[in-house]
């Protein structure tokens, strides 16, 4: 029935398949709008913030999609300015990833404010000595920019193609395309490092507190520095799964070998930079507020000293040493596991500096403060990863996201009302089996 | 917030984080504008070829 949106020389599911997938993940997302309604309407007290925690989890979610979502610029940075071809049958699903990622953060911050109505007094009456404002500033400018990256990808589409100006603007998009990426480039670095520039200055919290170069605290370059080293793994998680889900295989080894191993040394060198950052930390730096390493952590469940390990061991050097090395990129297992973990070690990160950073007791009357979100917390955080299975799965259906998917997964002529495909001479020369 | 409003204060803070914020607009502005009307031009000359 929508055959005739479906990309050439591709196969994709029957149309009710389609759409009982969508209403499925639908009835999530029906419940996290409800949620956040209700946060509108009703306001925060529907949430379990309190004045130990005016950050909660809306903001790690917030940090750990933006975090994750640099998979967008890092690629693109390298794709666009650095000229990786190899990383073209890869860019658009980062692209695809990184709006998702990042409209999702908008929507948490629009939760987050309460009065969404406002949400514009940030631009006009901006408070200039706030890291907070470039991140709002970088953060929209970046959106805009992944929005223009996104919108040659729509163009593409068979139906939209075919009008002129449709055509030649997403040719033209795709000429000045290394603009935008060097402005998103630009405009991410920034906004990644004033998050966690927001956690080293905060001298009146010494468990996130760091010196640093001029205003910029060493948090300020950790955050960018795993953003670009995590976030594509995190892209090629997802394609991971997307291949798994379709059964297909979408991207080239080239592609995902060569963002895996820069990725890899990515998270060697910010491992090295984040545990000399402790170290110093809690040698030099916590000592002189009198502080000892041991009271930053506690015996409950959030915050042990077990963190620290996993963040830095576990999550840092594990998934560096086997991206790294040419046998355990190659290897699928291995792959996998240096992906999750490095996935995991960046949310843990942005776990620790915005959940445990306001844990941390520092007057002598506080004590260790556990915070469980509510279910409208909940529900409004798992609304983004709905939306964002929704618009992949919509993307994935009608625009040519892969173009290595004609190519690795050949196709047979069936019935016309299924296929909606028109198969090349030299695919149809070499018919395979192919999975739905 | 532009300089002609009241709350505008001719300092650093207000020329480094609002200039950023216009001069990436202005990019980006720009950038698609140049993109648009080529994008029309080639259309409609296109269009002009296969009336002939």
């Amino acid at each position: 029935m929508d055959s005739a949106l479906i990309p050439k020389g591709v196969k994709r599911c029957p149309l009710w398949q389609f759409l009982l997938f969508i209403g499925a993940v639908g009835i999530v997302l029906l419940w996290g709008v409800y949620a956040m309604l209700l946060c509108w309407f009703k306001g925060l007290n529907q949430t379990n913030m309190n004045d130990y925690y005016g950050f909660a989890l809306w903001i790690w979610a917030d940090l750990a999609v933006i975090a994750v979502g640099g998979g967008a610029f890092f690629t693109g940075l390298l794709r666009y300015i650095f000229g990786k071809d190899a990383l073209k049958n890869i860019i658009n699903y980062a692209v695809l990833i990184g709006f998702i990622c990042y409209s999702s953060a908008l929507l948490i911050l629009a939760i987050d404010i309460g009065q969404p109505l406002r949400g514009w007094f940030i631009f006009w009456h901006a408070n200039v000595h706030s890291m907070l404002t470039e991140v709002a500033f970088c953060l929209s400018c970046y959106f805009v920019v992944l929005t223009i990256e996104y919108i040659p990808l729509i163009l593409e589409n068979r139906q939209i193609d075919k009008v002129p100006f449709f055509h030649h603007l997403g040719h033209n998009m795709h000429e000045v395309m290394a603009v935008f990426a060097a402005t998103g480039a630009f405009l991410s670095f920034f906004h990644q490092g004033s998050l966690g520039g927001v956690a080293g200055v905060l001298y009146g919290r010494p468990f996130a507190f760091r010196e640093g170069i001029f205003i910029w605290p060493w948090t300020f370059f950790l955050f960018t520095w795993s953003a670009a080293a995590c976030g594509p793994c995190f892209t090629i998680l997802v394609t991971k799964i997307t291949e798994k889900v379709t059964r297909k295989k979408l991207v080239k080894d080239v592609a995902i070998e060569l963002l895996a191993k820069i990725s890899g040394w990515m998270i060697l060198t910010y491992t090295i930079a984040k545990a000399y950052d402790t170290w110093h930390w809690f040698t030099v730096t916590a000592p002189s507020k009198g502080f000892t390493l041991m009271d930053f952590y506690s015996n409950n469940p959030l915050y042990g000293i077990w963190m620290l390990v996993a963040e830095i061991g576990i999550c840092g050097l594990i998934p560096a040493v086997i991206l790294i090395t040419d046998k355990g990129r190659k290897n699928s297992m291995t792959l996998w596991i240096a992906v999750i973990l490095a996935v995991i070690g960046v949310c843990l990160n942005r776990w620790v500096m915005v959940l445990q950073v306001m844990a941390v007791p520092v007057m002598t009357f506080d004590q260790w403060v556990l915070y469980i979100p509510s279910w409208q917390e909940v529900a409004t955080t798992i609304l983004p990863v709905a939306y964002g299975i929704i618009l992949v799965a919509i993307s994935y259906r009608y625009l040519p996201v892969f173009p290595n998917e004609p190519e690795l997964n050949p196709i047979e002529p069936l019935d016309k009302e299924e296929t909606a495909v028109e198969p090349s001479v030299e695919l149809e020369q070499e018919l395979k089996p192919a999975e739905a | 917030m532009f300089p002609f409003n009241f709350e505008w204060i001719w300092d650093m803070g207000h020329a480094v984080f609002m200039g950023g914020l216009w001069y990436a607009l202005t990019i980006l502005g720009i950038g698609m504008t140049y993109c648009i009307i080529k994008a029309a031009i080639d259309a409609s000359k296109e269009d002009g070829e296969h009336h002939h």
